[in-house]
């Protein structure tokens, strides 16, 4: 899962390496900013948490925030801050390990759908059409329900909801490339459909397909704390973030920080991927003769 | 002398670059148009013209800025008005008509409606009256059904209805200035004429003054009073269209001028070794169509029964007009487009209908060029890239010697070197189309099918390509299909041509002796519709109205 976390940002890492020449305005270099900590706190999480996670270690339960409690206790009496840097490595793990799966495999159906054409292409469509139409909560309910909640189970349910959306939208993309003349020119070369699709199109579709990729993350981070939420995702004593909420909720009514913290790590995650994949890096395309 | 309508005074107009870079457009220009005078502003892309006549109604495209100078027509100074009062001038003292009528139109409402939007906007007449004025304005264009004409929508008229329709609009509100933007260059040979001439008319007969922008001497020789000459948003030269047409007096008019005189092709001397008697392409009985397929032959036939022969090193060209199934041929004889009947036969040796059937050596012998140069070449990869990859392809090629004959491909098609890390966004379309023929001739094909290459491309760029192609000839022996609708540009290259009406090919000859021996009605028609250097050419042109109705499309 890690891995995958360096593999997303390597790759869109290099051209702002490059200075001059190209762009990356100040609320993309924030979102980066934001994501590149948090795959750190994944990453590094046991290490730097004050606390174990799992134990109780205050009298008190949903004390405030104190030298000792950075971001105060749950309603167990366990520490907040280190509960969420132990959480950052199951939802930013499992989120991004999903987003990566559903969109490799979207957008790699999509484009040989859209190349290949007939009935491969009419198939595919509407069996994915037909699977779009189960709700994914309900759809997460039921696999959990069937055969229990874990990890790898959560990541390919997760999978399962997004990829149909991910194969619409990189299908619609490389169907307008795939009129284009140079493509045309790559068929009468005689070229393979795989190189087609991988040097032709997909190049021409990777800023899109991007932009999808961060909202799609976004969607999984949110029906993964809504799966926890509901007790169907990462399961006690770990938590991903969406579970910290759940957990805490009574604190709400006394004002405990248990319940706020969590939450803006959820939306300082889906925000940041966003404001990144919004201002990727661009070259500046100025023409001089 | 009376007082001129319109005076330009140093005017000065500039962009701002996506880097903050500011660039000049254009660099102080001065000119006078009198009332009821049609001065054509002529130039290739990215002189300016456009920008001028756009800022002749106060407007810039997003982006640019008036930045100095001014601009007076009649009695109101364009540059000093509010956004308001430029508004207010537009249609009633100011108006235009645009490149693309088709693009113009608004598809979903009936062309009356939008015809007299200028009388409802500048509330100038009741609605009764403009639809009259509409009318007649409609019988002084020469479009057929006048009266009901205006109920029809866009989609239910010809192209080049819809551009006189367009001029219907811009005159409804009276203006004293009408800019055209290049509004025939979309059009036929054959339609191009009577558009011409409508406008015309209409403007003499109103009296009105006219901006007439195009990149097409021969066309604004026959419309325009006075022409100036810009390149690189200065202005070259101010004369009358027989001076610059017959003593030009700049160097750059002249360069202009001589692209335009049609170099005869001198066909190539025969190979001693060219003792095997097979064509290099050989077609016969091509027919090939779009749409579902029923009983082995498709719901729209295109190409019916087309035969032809190139013999090695030997240009063929195709001329006709849209519609007439010029691209669908090359699609046909590349196998892009799968023929249902008939056979393309390469250096005596059948070939498959469809291309995914054909080996990667027949593939690798006839390579195709197209139209458009920028679609042609992925936004996404370097020139280089680009060029390396049929290399890799066909022969294997890699690394060092990879390199080594990329280089010798971009020296072959006149492009430097350096060019080889762009982009294809970062080049002119003269380079693009240049680098797509080093793309085809990578190859090393026999054959290279052209499907309009000098279309897109300004005249002086279009005859360099051209001579580009006539060197490669003589160095590579190539064989050319020359598919154009542009008869000059067939007869600088070809050997023999064909003539295609309605997806047959109706005559073949010679090219040579193209416009003197064609005996095909069509042909004659075709041939005497393309537009001579001369100003006079237009008012003497005589052509036999039954055999217009019969074969123009419009």
């Amino acid at each position: 899962m890690m891995a995958e976390y360096q593999t997303t940002t390597t790759a869109t890492d290099p051209p702002k390496k490059k200075g001059s020449g190209w762009s990356f305005n100040w609320v993309g270099r924030i979102g980066l900013a934001i994501m590149l900590f948090w795959g750190l706190v994944a990453l590094a999480g046991p290490w730097l948490a004050p606390h174990p996670p799992g134990e109780i270690v205050d009298w008190d339960y949903f004390s405030p925030v104190s030298g000792e409690f950075w971001l105060g206790t749950d309603y167990l009496g366990r520490d907040i801050f280190s509960r969420i840097l132990m959480g950052a490595r199951y939802t930013v793990g499992i989120a991004l390990a999903a987003v990566t799966l559903a969109c490799t495999l979207g957008v790699i159906l999509g484009m040989i759908a859209a190349v290949a054409g007939g009935w491969f292409d009419m198939i595919l469509s509407r069996l994915l059409d037909a699977f779009n139409g189960i709700p994914s909560l309900l759809f997460g309910l039921v696999v959990v329900a069937a055969v229990g909640s874990s990890i790898p189970v959560l990541i390919l349910t997760l999978t399962a909801i997004y990829m149909p959306g991910s194969y619409r939208f990189a299908r619609a993309l490389a169907v307008n490339v795939n009129t284009m003349d140079f493509v045309t020119v790559a068929r009468a070369r005689g070229e393979s459909t795989r190189y087609l699709i991988l040097q032709e199109i997909f190049p021409n579709i990777l800023g899109p397909v991007l932009a999808d990729l961060g909202l799609r993350f976004v969607f999984i981070v949110l029906v993964l704390s809504g799966l926890s939420f509901l007790g169907l995702g990462v399961q006690p004593p770990n938590a991903d973030w969406g579970a910290l909420v759940r957990e805490n909720i009574e604190g709400l009514s006394l004002g405990a920080p248990a319940v706020i913290f969590p939450s803006i790590a959820i939306a300082s995650l889906t925000i940041s991927v966003n404001m990144f994949i919004d201002n990727l890096p661009t070259k500046i395309r100025d023409r001089s003769e | 002398m009376t007082d001129p309508l319109v005076t330009v005074e140093k005017l000065r107009i500039g962009a701002t670059t996506d880097s903050g870079r500011k660039v000049e457009i254009i660099k102080g220009v001065d000119f006078e148009i009198a009332p009821g005078e049609i001065v054509s502003l002529i130039g290739e892309s990215g002189s300016g013209k456009t920008t001028i006549a756009l800022s002749l109604m106060g407007h810039t495209r997003p982006g640019c800025e008036i930045e100095g100078g001014t601009i007076r027509i009649g009695a109101s100074e364009m540059t000093a008005l509010s956004n308001r009062g430029r508004a207010a001038l537009r249609g009633t003292e100011v108006s235009y008509v645009p490149q693309s009528a088709a693009a113009a139109f608004n598809p979903s409402k009936r062309i009356m409606d939008q015809v007299i939007e200028i009388a409802a906007i500048h509330d100038l007449m009741p609605r009764a009256e403009a639809e009259k004025k509409a009318v007649e304005l409609f019988r002084a264009l020469a479009l057929p059904e006048a009266d009901s004409i205006g109920q029809r929508y866009p989609h239910q008229v010809s192209g080049g209805q819809l551009q006189r329709l367009s001029a219907a609009m811009a005159l409804i509100g009276d203006p004293k200035l009408v800019i055209f933007d290049e509004p025939t260059t979309a059009l036929d040979v054959t339609t191009q004429i009577e558009v011409l001439r409508a406008f015309k008319s209409v403007m003499r007969a109103g009296g009105i003054s006219g901006v007439y922008v195009s990149h097409d001497l021969a066309v604004v020789a026959q419309i325009a009073d006075r022409i100036i000459v810009l390149k690189g948003g200065e202005i070259q030269e101010v004369g009358g269209a027989e001076q610059i047409l017959h003593a030009p007096r700049n160097a750059y008019t002249k360069q202009l001028l001589a692209a335009f005189e049609p170099v005869p092709h001198q066909p190539q001397a025969q190979p001693a070794q060219s003792a095997k008697p097979k064509p290099v392409l050989e077609v016969f009985d091509l027919c090939a169509g779009y749409g579902t397929i029923r009983n082995g032959e498709p719901t729209a036939k295109i190409l019916k029964d087309v035969s032809f022969k190139i013999e090695r090193g030997r240009n063929l060209g195709v001329i006709g007009e849209s519609g007439s199934g010029k691209s669908t041929l090359a699609r046909a004889v590349a196998g892009i487009l799968p023929a249902y009947r008939g056979g393309v036969m390469v250096d005596g040796m059948e070939m498959k209908p469809d291309l995914k059937d054909r080996s990667k050596a027949e593939l690798r012998r006839m390579q195709m060029v197209f139209q458009l140069a920028d679609t042609a070449l992925n936004p996404a990869h370097s020139i280089g890239a680009i060029l390396a990859r049929p290399l890799t392809f066909y022969e294997g090629l890699r690394g060092k010697a990879r390199e080594a004959r990329v280089t010798e491909l971009l020296d072959m098609v006149h492009l430097p070197t350096s060019l080889r890390h762009r982009l294809p966004g970062e080049l002119s379309g003269g380079q693009k189309q240049r680098v797509n023929l080093a793309r085809a001739l990578a190859a090393s094909p026999e054959l290279i099918l052209c499907d309009e290459i000098t279309s897109a491309l300004d005249t002086v760029v279009a005859a360099a390509i051209l001579e580009l192609l006539k060197e490669l000839q003589s160095e590579l022996g190539l064989s050319y299909m020359f598919i154009s609708h542009d008869l000059s540009t067939v007869e600088a290259i070809c050997d023999d041509v064909l003539v295609m009406y309605k997806g047959e090919v109706v005559e073949a000859l010679p090219a040579a002796t193209m416009s003197s021996k064609a005996t095909h009605p069509y042909s004659r028609l075709l041939i005497s519709s393309v537009p001579q250097l001369d100003t006079g050419w237009l008012a003497g042109l005589e052509q036999d109205p039954e055999l217009v109705a019969q074969f123009a499309n419009r």
